[in-house]
C-alpha cells in the first residue's frame, strides 16, 4: 500500500512549491496511472515514495515504512520493496541481459541459486527468454524497456513504479508493454505509472489519479487521461 | 553469504583495478613515490637520531676543582654531582692524570718536566642524558661549592640539538604533506572509477543496495592500489638503503657516520607502510565515493 496524507513538498533549493496537501491511497494489487502536464508534480511524487526526496510536511507510508520518519539505513530495504522504471532504461551497457538482471540481485544479496532460478523465469515472463545473452545496443527500444521490467521485476518487489517507460517507444510497442505491465499487475505486483500517452491510458481503463500545479485534479476509477479538460 | 559477497567485492573490485590499467599504474608509481620520498626521510631522521645520540653521549663537559682542594677533597664532591638530575656520568681526573694526558698530546713534553702536575686542576669528566638541558646542568654543578669552573661546547651541544629537531620536523612535515598527496592521488583513481561507473551506481541504489554494498569494491579496489603501492615503496626503499650503506661503508673509512643495518629497520618500515598504505587506501575511497551515495 502507498498512502499521501497531505503531503506538501517545498524544495529546499529554490523553495519550489513542488506539491501540495496531495492524498490518495493506492491499495496493494492495483494498477494506478498518475497523469499531468510537465512540471505538475508526478516525478516529485516519484522521488519520494522512492526515498529520493524528503517531505515538508504531511505523511506518506509504503508499506510498512513511515518516510517521514525513515532513516537513511533503512531506505535500502525500503527500495527493495519497489521496482523502478525508467523512460531511458538505465541499462549497464557492459552487461548482457542477463548480467544487468543478475547485478540488480547480487546488489540484495541474492544468492547464486536464487539467481539461476529466477532470471530465466522473469525473462520468460518478460518474452526476452532468446535474449539473454544479448548486450543491450543489441536490442530495439521495447526490447531494451522489457529489460528494464524484467530488472525491476527481478527482486520481487511489491509495487513496480513507471516513470514514462513508453516515453521512447512507438505506439505498437508502447502499447505491448503496458499489456506486460497489466500481466504483472494480474500476478499481484502493485503498479503506479506515471505516462503523458492519452489513447494508452483511456484503452486500459485503470484507475487515473490527475496532478496539476502540484495538486490532485481528480482520481477515478475506470478513469480517462482528462486533467486537461478539467 | 557473507563469504559469497566477499569474493563478488574483491573481485569487482579487482576488475576495476584492471580495467583503469594506466591510471592504476600511474597511482601505484606516485604513492610509492610519495612513499619511497616519506620513507627516506623518516630513515634520514631516525639514523640522525642515532647518530647524534652517539654523539651526545661522547658530549662531555669540564667542571675545574678549586685549587686549594686536595685530591681527596675533591673526588669527595663526585657523590654531589651525581646527585644532579641529568647527570649521566661523573669521572674525577686528578691533577697528576690530567697533567699525563695533556703531555702526552705534546710533541716536545721535555720542555715541561721540571713544572709540578699542580699547575693543573683536578677535574671532573661529566655527560648529561639530555643534551637539551645541558645549560641547566652546568647552572646546577657551578653552584656546588669546591666547583671553580666549567669548560663546556655549548654550541656544539645546542647545534646538535637543533638539528636533530629540525631533522624530526622536517620529517614530520614530508610525513603529512606526502600522505596529503597519496590521498589526493588514490582519491583521484577512484574518483575516475566511480565517474565512469555513476550509471551503475545510481542503478545500485535505486534497487536497494547499501552504501557498504556500493562502497566495497571502491574500497578493495583503494586497498589495492595503497597496499600495492607500499609492497613497490618497500621493495625500492630496502635497494636504496642497502645502496646508500654499501657507499657510506666505503667513503667512510673512520666510521664518522654509523648507518642502522636495514634488518633492524625493516618492522617498522614494513609497519609504516603497510600501514600508511592501507590506510590511504581505505579512506581515499570511502572519502571519494561519499558524495556518489546521496540518491
Amino acid at each position: 500500500m502507498i498512502q499521501f496524507n497531505n503531503v506538501k513538498k517545498i524544495y529546499d533549493s529554490n523553495l519550489t512549491e513542488a506539491l501540495y496537501d496531495i492524498s490518495f491511497v493506492i491499495e496493494d494489487g492495483e494498477f494506478v496511472f498518475l497523469v499531468g502536464p510537465s512540471g505538475s508534480g508526478k516525478s516529485t511524487i516519484l522521488r519520494l515514495i522512492t526515498a529520493e526526496e524528503r517531505i515538508t510536511s504531511g505523511g506518506i507510508f509504503v508499506g510498512d515504512y513511515d518516510l517521514a520518519r525513515i532513516r537513511r539505513r533503512q531506505i535500502p530495504y525500503l527500495r527493495r520493496t519497489l521496482g523502478v522504471v525508467y523512460q531511458d532504461f538505465r541499462l549497464i551497457d557492459n552487461r548482457t541481459v542477463r548480467g544487468n538482471l543478475e547485478f540488480a540481485m547480487r546488489v540484495v544479496n541474492s544468492s547464486g541459486k536464487l539467481i539461476r532460478e529466477r532470471i530465466p523465469y522473469v525473462l520468460d515472463l518478460v518474452g526476452l527468454a532468446e535474449k539473454s545473452e544479448c548486450y543491450p545496443n543489441e536490442l530495439s527500444g521495447g526490447e531494451q524497456q522489457r529489460v528494464a521490467i524484467a530488472r525491476a521485476l527481478v527482486n520481487n518487489p511489491k509495487t513496480i513504479i513507471a516513470d514514462e517507460p513508453t516515453g521512447n517507444l512507438d505506439p505498437e510497442r508502447s502499447y505491448e508493454l503496458m499489456c506486460l505491465l497489466e500481466k504483472i499487475n494480474q500476478l499481484g505486483t502493485t503498479m503506479l505509472v506515471v505516462t503523458h500517452e492519452r489513447d494508452l491510458v483511456n484503452c486500459f481503463n485503470k484507475r487515473v489519479i490527475s496532478i496539476d500545479q502540484g495538486r490532485v485534479i481528480s482520481d477515478m476509477e475506470n478513469g480517462l487521461y482528462d486533467y486537461d479538460t478539467i | 553469504m557473507i563469504r559469497f559477497n566477499l569474493g563478488y567485492h574483491v573481485r569487482q573490485g579487482l576488475h576495476g583495478v584492471a580495467s583503469h590499467g594506466f591510471m592504476t599504474v600511474a597511482s601505484i608509481g606516485i604513492m610509492a613515490s610519495c612513499l619511497l620520498i616519506m620513507g627516506t626521510f623518516a630513515l634520514l631522521a631516525v639514523n640522525l637520531e642515532y647518530n647524534l645520540d652517539a654523539l651526545m653521549e661522547e658530549n662531555e663537559f669540564l667542571a675545574y676543582v678549586d685549587e686549594t682542594y686536595t685530591d681527596e677533597q675533591a673526588a669527595a664532591l663526585e657523590s654531589q654531582i651525581e646527585a644532579v638530575g641529568n647527570v649521566a656520568t661523573c669521572d674525577y681526573i686528578t691533577r697528576d692524570e690530567a697533567w699525563a694526558t695533556y703531555t702526552e698530546g705534546l710533541n716536545d713534553s721535555s720542555l715541561y718536566e721540571d713544572l709540578p702536575s699542580s699547575v693543573l686542576r683536578g677535574r671532573f669528566s661529566i655527560t648529561v642524558n639530555d643534551l637539551e638541558q645541558l645549560q641547566d646542568t652546568i647552572d646546577q654543578v657551578r653552584q656546588i661549592e669546591g666547583i671553580a669552573d666549567i669548560s663546556a661546547a655549548l654550541e656544539v651541544a645546542n647545534g646538535f640539538v637543533t638539528l636533530r629537531n629540525v631533522t624530526i620536523i622536517i620529517a614530520l612535515a614530508m610525513v603529512i604533506i606526502l600522505v596529503i598527496v597519496s590521498l589526493f592521488i588514490i582519491s583521484n583513481a577512484i574518483k575516475l572509477a566511480t565517474s565512469a561507473r555513476e550509471g551503475e551506481i545510481a542503478i545500485m541504489k535505486m534497487v536497494g543496495a547499501t552504501n557498504m554494498f556500493v562502497r566495497m569494491p571502491y574500497v578493495v579496489e583503494g586497498v589495492i592500489l595503497g597496499v600495492g603501492s607500499s609492497v613497490v615503496a618497500y621493495l625500492a626503499q630496502w635497494g636504496l638503503y642497502q645502496l646508500l650503506t654499501e657507499a657510506v661503508n666505503v667513503y667512510s673509512h673512520v666510521q664518522l657516520i654509523n648507518i642502522i643495518p636495514f634488518e633492524e629497520l625493516r618492522p617498522m618500515l614494513m609497519l609504516a607502510f603497510g600501514g600508511i598504505g592501507l590506510t590511504v587506501g581505505v579512506v581515499g575511497s570511502v572519502f571519494t565515493i561519499r558524495k556518489f551515495l546521496r540518491v
